[in-house]
């Protein structure tokens, strides 16, 4: 992968890296005594490993000229696989952590870092960022250099994006586990790796602008306008959101410069809008690219999609506040959200069914391809639990799921369903077209995967129905003399079997992203071994690798 | 001067709302006007071409 970057970009990379390893080192430096000095450390070893890789490619050939007649897609491939590794151990997690609910005696590791308020973001971060984070990066730059037809206008970029991102994603982690945290939900990293993340976020917006300059087609693909708005908006959410005082340069403790109702507003403006243009945005994007594409049909309306994107990008802003029912926050602000919500069931349907009216006329293809019928599945959940998300944004129906599992199981329909079932079709129609493979490795372990994923959320999705229903109607119920007829503890007995049905489902799930990784790997193995015997050139793909043949 | 909370209610309710309505009619007038159908059948169709290199060699002219 070195050896795709020029003489001057190697060098460029080098002094990056040695920059990042001195701001590690300072770091260290700087805070020790402190959780930041740990930190330090891990950016220090995190510049050396990437360094050290570097070096060992430092002075291979550089790529010839001819390279511009072909587009960039290492970073897309790397990306392929931190992505696989990163669901993996972020879904691991998740299975830790909702079994630790069924079986709270489960901490057989007697230490802090294996506590449940240590793990659960550490899955939630791995999921969103590590997993979703990647996907989006991965796909995101090979739809925009395929409809754009136009290279990507450098190769240092798109790394650093690639691997700035990721180190952001270990320094959120590791910081879970050592105990560094701002408590705020979805956006827990603190400062410092808030504002690396910022300098990534604008290199990511940069390769995006100044490949769009070079399309050699008049019209920019919805697709890219999705990805855009996901660059552009997670951006803003992620620097107003995160606009806080660290209590000293050397310490990662910082407080944020908002207090009380403030807070929690510009959190769940930032929280819900995370959902809009990070789980659902991007993902889009991902679904009016791969999902014609694989289906060999164009999408059924791209005026819908034009109008849905609008309907997404001007109603989302204003939906957060449906987190903030019955609080502090004015009422007129609640019931603006509430609204918002329900209005954007029409964007949402929009692009929900638009997916499915492109299948119309493909449904043969769903039936044998388990890679389309991963697509066809995600769009049928982004319907289900955006219709599930605004009616429960509907204040009288919030005052009986909030706070109960209910919650937990919408935000898995959609990031079960939707999320993960879109990534992992894209990624399987993805690979085989990266690698310049007919197939992947054994499409009887994708229809094995789509089984896996499809029992899991199922699973998952009804227990938390429920559970979070049989919770609400518990905490609600009074007895004729005025008092609650149920005490909390009455509640955490009633929802034990779903805990364990839950636990059940999500490893299904896991299983299922553990044979998607294993196949993703042994088809790159299959294909290095032909490159090894020298059967297959890096030639472009012929017709043959176009999607449903 | 300072800023009270009824005049940002106020501004929200009024003038956030046309506003935004204002937006939504630019983009129903975008999406149907007559001349950009072409470019968005073109759009439509293209991505189903066959892709596999950049046109003029990526070189970003025109």
């Amino acid at each position: 992968m070195v050896a795709g970057l020029t003489r001057s970009e190697r060098q460029l990379a080098l002094v990056i890296l040695t920059l990042l390893g001195l701001a590690g080192l300072a770091m260290a430096a700087a805070g020790r005594g402190d959780l930041m000095g740990a930190h330090g450390f891990v950016v220090l070893v995190f510049a050396g490993a990437v360094a050290w890789v570097l070096m060992a490619g430092f002075y291979a050939p550089e790529p010839g000229e001819e390279r511009l007649a072909r587009y960039y897609d290492d970073p897309t491939k790397a990306g392929i696989v931190l992505t696989m590794g990163w669901a993996v151990f972020g879904m691991f997690f998740g299975v830790w952590v909702s079994a630790l609910l069924a079986w709270p005696e489960l901490t057989f590791v007697d230490q802090a870092w294996a506590s449940f308020g240590r793990m659960r973001p550490v899955h939630t971060t791995g999921v969103i960022f590590g997993f979703g984070g990647n996907a989006l990066i991965a796909t995101s730059l090979h739809v925009l250099q395929r409809t754009s037809r136009a290279r990507l206008p450098d190769q240092l970029s798109p790394w650093f994006v690639l691997i700035g991102y990721n180190l952001f994603c270990v320094l959120a982690v590791t910081g879970y586990f050592m105990g560094v945290t701002q408590s705020k939900e979805y956006a827990e990293p603190e400062w410092y790796a808030d504002i690396w993340l910022v300098v990534v976020w604008v290199v990511y917006f940069l390769i995006y602008i100044r490949t769009l300059q070079r399309r050699q087609e008049p019209h920019i693909y919805v697709a890219n306008w999705y990805y855009m708005a996901f660059i552009l908006v997670v951006a803003v959410l992620h620097i107003v959101n995160n606009l806080a005082l660290p209590i000293s340069l050397s310490a990662a403790r910082s407080y944020p410069i908002y207090s009380g109702v403030q807070d929690a507003m510009v959190q769940w403006w930032y929280g819900h809008n995370a959902v809009a243009f990070f789980l659902t945005a991007g993902f889009l994007g991902m679904m009016y690219y791969y999902m014609p594409k694989r289906a060999d049909r164009p999408i059924f309306s791209y005026r819908l999609s034009i109008i849905s994107f609008w309907g997404i990008t001007f109603f989302y802003m204003w939906a957060g506040s449906h987190h903030l029912h019955y609080t502090a926050l004015p009422q007129w602000v609640q019931t603006l959200g509430m609204t918002f919500s329900i209005m954007l069931l029409v964007p949402s349907w929009s692009s929900a069914g638009n997916a499915l009216a492109t299948l119309n006329g493909a449904w043969h293809k769903v039936r044998d391809d388990a890679t389309l019928r991963f697509m066809m599945v995600a769009a049928v959940f982004y319907g289900i639990s955006t219709f599930e998300g605004s009616f429960m944004a509907i204040r009288s129906v919030n005052s009986l799921s909030h706070y109960t599992d209910w919650t937990v199981g919408h935000v898995h329909a959609g990031a079960l369903g939707w999320v993960a079932m879109i990534t992992f079709g894209s990624i399987y129609a993805l690979v085989p077209w990266m690698w310049k493979r007919k197939t992947m490795y054994s499409p009887r372990l994708v229809e094995a995967h789509f089984w896996l994923a499809l029992t899991g959320t199922i699973v998952y999705v009804f227990a938390m129905w429920n559970s979070g229903i049989i919770q609400g109607l518990m905490w609600r119920t009074y007895a004729e003399s005025g008092t609650l007829a149920y005490s909390f503890i009455d509640s955490l007995v009633a929802m034990h079997p779903y805990y364990i049905a839950r636990t059940v489902g999500g490893l299904f799930f896991l299983a299922g992203a553990s044979v998607g990784a294993f196949n993703v790997a042994m088809t790159i193995r299959a294909a290095r071994q032909e490159t090894v015997q020298g059967s297959a050139a890096d030639v472009p793909a012929t017709a043959a690798v176009q999607p449903g043949e | 001067m300072g800023i009270d909370h009824d005049t940002l209610v106020g501004f929200a309710k009024s003038w956030g709302l046309f506003y935004l309505i204002a937006f939504s009619i630019a983009v129903l007038v975008y999406t149907f006007w007559p001349s950009n159908r072409k470019r968005f059948d073109r759009a439509k169709k293209s991505i189903l071409e066959d892709d596999d290199r950049p046109k003029n060699g990526g070189s970003g002219e025109k």
